[in-house]
């Protein structure tokens, strides 16, 4: 939990949140530059989201990581990894350092691994699955009288595996009202725009008709994902879908709507750039 | 003789453990009158959970109940829950979920239904996944230890289940070794590798080549991983005319690849030759795909004498 939420002001919490997620994007572009390889688009335009759930939603305890009463959360598009490592690091799950070991050998992994990095509640990269496995979770928490909540992003071209649409009927079915998933609606995927590759709208009717309460916001707008979150605390009966629209490399100016950084990394010279930009955002 | 199918006695052990074990729970895909998870379902409704024709999804939500402390069986046709494989393979086996999957219908023993019924890949499948254990009980007996054992064992592990009857093939008082392969029978002339359905031929075939003097080792393989590499080094030494396995199942991938992998790698220069499935499975009567495949006693039997020469 994170007792800064319960003194400050609303205000404050929305410069706190901004402020961190600033931190963490610098952070991004730094493991990436390392790296040499990763997926910047899509970890920039969750981050926002991370931030909110690490920084302010979510009750957990990065010292004691298997608090069997703590909030799950699932990143179900495992490979924006990076933007949860850096909210990991920065919650105090591991230290700072650990993040320059991103994809190199024995270091983190490149898509999340629960064996390996406290923190990472399962293992995803392979679209589709995590949606499955925050249901369970869910599920197990519902029986046990709700002790926690779960939280599950998934990006948009995920949503064309067919698994998604398994755990939309199925959560709704089990009234998972302590189940939410975020949908990192950054219009982009490796092979080009999702509106080409493979349309996914009308997104939010498709989630009402599968019997989920439907939230529209801005993902980079942190009253907006507060007062989302809110609202599916309130909401029972049903699980809740956040239809969060970002932008693909959002606060670096070239890497922003641009296919191209989907899944590469920045140089040097782009790195710095990205960075310099980011403090100013 | 007794004689019970193994998803029968996964139902009712299941059911049984269900009383002193509360963190059970148990899923299946619209198959729970087949796989016999109803037993469990009738008696325990609120562990039980109905996941619909979605094996995917079962997957994924039995490795978040594991997350949260349950030990889930999730039930669903060996094929059918095997071919989702890229979900059990992250979700399951690499997260190391404390999962078992019982995958029933195991093979051509179901009969009529076909290949598209038939679980003939599963064991190849769950063998090659790092963290999973492989199970394929022999008898009522081995299969309600096995059930007991899983919820011991940390870690995903796969059960494969039979439709048809099984014919008891232990001693009464029985006790489960995870990972130990069980000598039933004596001999050193061939040794007789078996799994699952095909264990109670093994025996009937070592009564039958004994009365013409072929004393034939007969060998249960119920763990099939890890393997019990010892049992098979151990017969290829001892066994003069050479180990012969027999599996309801792909001879690639499995207890026949499992052998022959202990074999190769022991040093051993035994002879080896594989019984199973080449190809796909078809349409018959338990016991006319049995007898087609030589999976049956007299099948075994004929495969053992031709192997010797």
């Amino acid at each position: 939990m994170n007792p800064a939420t319960q003194t400050e002001t609303r205000e404050q919490t929305l410069a706190r949140l901004r402020k961190l997620a600033q931190g963490f994007r610098v952070d991004i572009i730094e493991m990436l530059e390392k790296a040499a390889s990763g997926h910047p688009g899509g970890s920039l335009s969750v981050i926002d989201l991370v931030t909110a759930l690490y920084f302010q939603q979510m009750r957990h305890d990065p010292k004691n990581p298997a608090w069997p009463e703590r909030d799950r959360f699932i990143l179900s598009k495992g490979h924006a990894v990076p933007a949860q490592y850096a909210a990991l690091a920065g919650a105090g799950y591991f230290p700072r350092e650990k993040l320059s070991t991103l994809r190199r050998l024995g270091g983190l992994q490149g898509h999340p691994v629960n064996t390996l990095t406290p923190g990472i509640e399962a293992c995803t990269g392979s679209l589709g699955q995590g949606l499955s496995i925050a249901q369970g979770l869910a599920m197990a928490s519902k029986a046990d009288g709700d002790k926690f909540r779960v939280y599950c992003v998934i990006g948009d071209g995920e949503m064309q595996e067919g698994q998604i649409w398994e755990a939309a009927l199925s959560a709704a079915k089990y009234q998972l009202d302590n189940l939410v998933c975020v949908l990192d609606y950054n219009k982009g995927q490796i092979d080009g725009y999702v509106k080409d590759v493979m349309p996914l709208e009308p997104i939010a009717d498709k989630w009402r008709a599968f019997n989920w309460h439907v939230i529209e916001i801005d993902g980079h707008d942190f009253g907006q994902i507060l007062d989302a979150f809110d609202e599916a605390r309130r909401t029972k009966g049903k699980p809740t879908f956040i239809l969060a629209n970002t932008v693909k490399g959002k606060a670096v100016s070239f890497m922003e709507d641009r296919i191209e950084w989907h899944g590469a990394a920045p140089s040097k010279e782009q790195a710095q750039k990205a960075i310099e930009e980011i403090k100013q955002s | 003789m007794t004689a019970k199918a193994t998803r029968q006695v996964f139902g009712e052990t299941i059911a049984k453990l269900g009383e002193t074990h509360p963190e059970i729970v148990v899923l299946d895909a619209d198959l729970s009158k087949s796989t016999k998870s109803d037993l469990f379902a009738k008696k325990f409704p609120d562990r039980f959970f109905e996941m619909g024709i979605q094996e995917a999804n079962m997957i994924g939500v039995a490795a978040g109940m594991a997350g949260a402390g349950r030990i889930p069986f999730i039930c669903s046709f060996a094929c059918f829950i095997a071919g989702r494989f890229d979900q059990i393979r992250l979700s399951l086996a690499y997260g190391n979920a404390n999962v078992r999957i019982v995958g029933s219908h195991a093979g051509v023993g179901i009969g009529e239904d076909g290949y598209s019924q038939q679980g003939l890949e599963d064991i190849a499948c769950m063998r090659s996944l790092a963290n999973m254990a492989v199970i394929q009980p022999g008898d009522d007996l081995e299969c309600a230890g096995a059930i007991e054992y899983l919820l011991t064992h940390q870690g995903p592990a796969f059960l494969r289940t039979t439709r048809q009857s099984l014919e008891r093939v232990n001693a009464e008082g029985y006790q489960f070794q995870f990972g130990k392969a069980v000598q039933l029978r004596e001999g050193a002339d061939v040794a007789i590798f078996a799994t699952g359905g095909t264990v109670q031929g093994a025996v009937r075939a070592h009564e039958a080549l004994k009365a013409s003097g072929i004393h034939a080792r007969v060998v249960n393989v119920h763990t099939l991983k890890p393997f019990d590499a010892e049992a098979a080094i151990k017969a290829g030494r001892e066994c003069k005319g050479g180990i012969l396995t027999v599996e309801d199942h792909q001879i690639i991938g499995g207890l026949g690849s499992a052998v022959a992998e202990a074999l190769a790698e022991g040093g051993v220069g035994a002879r080896l030759h594989r019984v199973g499935i080449e190809g796909f499975g078809e349409s018959g009567t338990p016991e006319e795909l049995y007898r087609h495949f030589q999976l049956d006693a007299a099948g075994i039997e004929q495969r053992v004498r031709r192997f010797l020469g």
